[in-house]
């Protein structure tokens, strides 16, 4: 295992601080999704008339809303919204576009010319307006807005894919498979498939990125997460009502978008370097 | 040339016609009856619903609705806004040069940080000022930028009272009032755009000073700045300027959200309202001329590159 690539590129990788102080960021958050009924010190829905718009004290470290909540519990909840819509969205993504990629990519001719035609179609569509006009057909909620995002996101990975595919089809082991006489498909999910991983894995981790970003906007907009259950882009929206008398409910969950989209861009320029030793 | 550009060209249509299916396509993944929606109170009156339908071409097959669709939106037609009544592509033309103004502004904002950053990166590569300008570009690129309009109505209209928190002034009626309803909306927009620039300059400018003429203006005794502005910075820009022009798809996805904060009736806030107003047919042709906008100017770009770049006339 000393030399193998996989500890080669983790070495290179931890090498970048600026990647792993990310890395840490993203753990912390998930760490307080995952836990969030534990460590928050309120309910994040329970409303309170005598608390309504509080500034940050040392009951509550970030003030409390329009609706007397408290806003760390609210930011602590938000997070799940925030990561699940990042990580489900980009799952759905990848799992249309790789597979569409990878056919047009490593199959060519007809297939790859359709293919191709459709994902500039859909590139053509600026990727928010088409989430937006998505979510819009599907209904408000938060797993249509998922599903509007991983969507308009997924012609990316299937160009990303393709592009793969087809630098990894050239190489002499996948000549070799197909000499000895795989079928196209075994020679495409056993052997390219493997070899465009890393790339994939990059793309993932910035798509992870603007899939948080588009929640929020979503949310912020009205078409994701439902109120009175906390998102970030939702409270940033009920917070704009407030900025003279209660500028600490615009404050606090645009700095948590802020610190994960920016952690998770972290990661994704370290695993580039770390996976890519060419680059730069 | 002639080669590539007609087989460019010939790649622009089966894209515009699919975009086109897949705009209409929409109004498939719909909940509920079109029809019930249009009637209002006399949902319930079968011959109103009839008749709404034969109107409609919704009794249609998919076919020949989208035929139908297609044809009458290439002669401009997109249909009626189901709440306002206007047709749709005069509420699209009416609301364009408010965002038109907006994009632009964004793009001078986007231009004069991001080329500049750029250059300095690449000239001091590997120093402080690139990690600092680097650090500071992907910051930009991390933030919402429905947030950043937020924080600076807070910091500049509600703190300090310098510039109006929302509203819109069209350039003809009082233009000073209308840069001042803009200059923050328009700086939110051209923020993401111009970290992706110093990006761009910045490698671009790193391929250009490796150049052989760089060397040989270098050799000559040409002065260091007249070097990087005059001989690597005139390269370097060709295909910046080309890839700025890919950047208008960010650009109108954040006027949507952007419009939003600062209340500014342009091209997004038409298609926000039309989304929670339900009227569809807006929304279709809103994301319709959006996408036929942006393989124009990708087009333009790719014209454009071939036209600016000697060396790929022959080609």
């Amino acid at each position: 295992m000393k030399g193998s690539p996989g500890l080669l590129a983790w070495r290179r990788f931890v090498k970048r601080r600026a990647a792993l102080v990310g890395l840490i960021v993203i753990a912390i958050f998930i760490a307080a999704a995952i836990l969030a009924p534990l460590i928050s010190p309120y309910d994040p829905v329970a409303t309170s008339w005598t608390l309504v718009r509080k500034a940050p004290s040392l009951a509550h470290p970030m003030g409390t809303d329009e609706n007397g909540r408290d806003v760390l519990a609210r930011v602590i909840f938000g997070a799940r919204a925030s990561l699940l819509a990042g990580v489900v969205a980009v799952a759905i993504a990848a799992g249309i576009g790789v597979p569409f990629g990878l056919l047009a990519g490593f199959a060519g001719g007809v297939p790859d010319i359709a293919i191709s035609r459709v994902i500039d179609a859909m590139l053509a569509c600026p990727f928010l307006i088409l989430a937006i006009a998505l979510a819009a057909f599907l209904g408000p909620a938060l797993t249509n807005a998922m599903i509007a995002i991983g969507l308009s996101a997924a012609p990316i990975f299937a160009r990303v894919a393709r592009g793969a595919a087809m630098d990894a089809a050239t190489n002499e082991y996948v000549e070799a498979a197909r000499a000895l006489g795989n079928p196209p498909w075994r020679v495409a999910v056993r052997h390219v498939l493997p070899n465009i991983v890393p790339p994939l894995m990059v793309q993932a981790t910035l798509a992870i990125a603007s899939a948080i970003i588009a929640e929020a906007s979503l949310s912020f907009l009205g078409l994701g997460q439902q109120p009175p259950l906390p998102s970030w882009g939702s409270m940033l929206n009920a917070a704009q009502r407030f900025l003279t008398q209660a500028p600490w409910l615009a404050i606090f969950p645009g700095v948590a978008i802020f610190l994960v989209v920016l952690s998770f861009n972290l990661v994704g320029d370290g695993l580039r370097d770390a996976l890519d030793p060419r680059a730069r | 040339m002639r080669g590539g550009l007609a087989s460019r060209l010939a790649q622009v249509i089966p894209t515009v016609i699919l975009v086109s299916l897949l705009v209409f396509s929409l109004q498939q993944l719909m909940p509920g009856d079109p029809a019930a929606i249009l009637a209002g109170e006399e949902r319930g009156d079968p011959a109103v619903l009839a008749q709404i339908r034969t109107e409609l071409y919704l009794d249609r097959s998919f076919p020949v609705q989208y035929l139908h669709w297609a044809g009458r939106a290439l002669h401009g037609d997109l249909g009626y806004s189901w709440r306002t009544h206007q047709t749709v592509s005069s509420l699209i033309a009416s609301k364009l040069p408010v965002t038109a103004q907006l994009a632009l502004m964004a793009f001078a904002f986007a231009l004069a940080i991001g080329v500049p950053a750029g250059v300095i990166c690449a000239v001091k590569r590997d120093t402080a000022w690139d990690w600092l300008a680097n650090g500071i570009g992907l910051a930009g690129l991390s933030t919402p930028n429905f947030w950043l309009g937020i924080m600076l109505i807070l910091i500049v209209s509600v703190q300090l009272g310098w510039l109006p928190p929302s509203g819109y002034v069209p350039l003809a009626e009082d233009w000073r009032q209308s840069l001042a309803t803009t200059v923050m909306p328009a700086f939110v927009l051209g923020n993401a755009i111009a970290a992706v620039l110093m990006r761009h300059t910045r490698s671009a400018m790193l391929t250009a000073l490796d150049q052989d003429y760089v060397r040989t203006a270098r050799a000559k005794g040409v002065g260091e700045l007249a070097v990087i502005l005059r001989h690597a910075l005139r390269n370097a820009l060709v295909p910046v300027i080309t890839l700025a022009a890919l950047e208008l798809g960010t650009l109108l996805s954040g006027a949507v959200l952007t419009e939003q904060v600062f209340s500014i009736p342009g091209f997004g806030k038409l298609i926000v309202d039309a989304v929670f107003n339900r009227d569809y047919p807006v929304v279709q042709g809103v994301v319709l001329v959006t996408a036929l906008l942006y393989v124009l100017l990708n087009l333009i770009a790719d014209i454009l590159y071939v036209l600016i770049n000697p060396r790929l006339r022959v080609a």
